[in-house]
């Protein structure tokens, strides 16, 4: 298993060649690309803040559920930290297995806890000028309403 | 009283103004903690906050707070 926070690069080659097993059949990689538009707004480049300690810890933790809940041989993650432009790698998944669909499962269970768990939070910086924090809108807009903590999270 | 270091992050700094704060507290939970800053720093706001640690592990909004306590409030993550 591997997980890391990388400021360059992403090594995709790398990656794959750390999962290499010859008792496997299938290796599914998802790779999270920057992309120039969201919410009808044309994006820059992106900048990602990630609080490294504990991004590592719950990162290697959400790898080893994927490793437990699904039998595959093997799982990585790499995720960037930075200023990112526009078609470059902000995430890679994979999982490695005996055969294709738990390998698509488990690397689907990854990206998707990596999304809502990890602390980790990017800005979009738009061709505007404009920049904001993704899925903090009500932040920027805070009303200062007494609303219960717990329902608070993510939208991923 | 716990003396309790604060950090925020992403968009809580920005609204804050500041990373850190040294703080002493009567406060009993990260909750009671995160309304206390709400006043503090008016730029944050309670409906906002998403996830707590303490001392670099995850935390519940009950969780009770220790003297000494390093205390991170997340807002809204957004990996991938």
């Amino acid at each position: 298993m591997i997980f890391t926070i990388t400021d360059t690069k992403i090594d995709r080659d790398g990656l794959r060649a750390s999962l290499l097993n010859p008792a496997s059949g299938a290796c599914v990689m998802f790779e999270g690309w920057i992309r120039n538009h969201n919410d009808g707004q044309e994006v820059l480049r992106l900048e990602y803040e990630v609080y490294r300690p504990l991004a590592s810890s719950e990162g290697k933790r959400i790898l080893r559920e994927a490793m437990g809940n699904f039998d595959i041989q093997d799982a990585g993650c790499i995720h960037r930290e930075g200023l990112l432009e526009l078609s470059e790698t902000a995430v890679m998944a994979a999982a490695v297995a005996v055969h294709r669909d738990e390998a698509f499962n488990a690397c689907k269970y990854i990206i998707d806890e990596v999304k809502h768990r990890l602390p980790i939070w990017k800005k979009e910086h738009y061709v505007n000028g404009d920049a904001h924090w993704v899925n903090c809108q009500r932040c920027a807009n805070h009303a200062g309403t007494s609303k219960a903590l717990p329902g608070a999270a993510a939208d991923g | 009283m716990k003396n309790i270091r604060v950090r925020f992050f992403a968009i809580f700094r920005e609204n804050a103004g500041v990373e850190t704060y040294q703080h002493q507290t009567r406060s009993e939970t990260t909750m009671e903690l995160f309304k206390e800053m709400t006043g503090i720093f008016p730029g944050l706001s309670i409906e906002t906050a998403a996830l707590v640690a303490i001392n670099d592990t995850m935390a519940g909004w009950e969780q009770q707070l220790s003297d000494g306590d390093e205390v991170l409030f997340f807002p809204p993550v957004a990996g991938g």
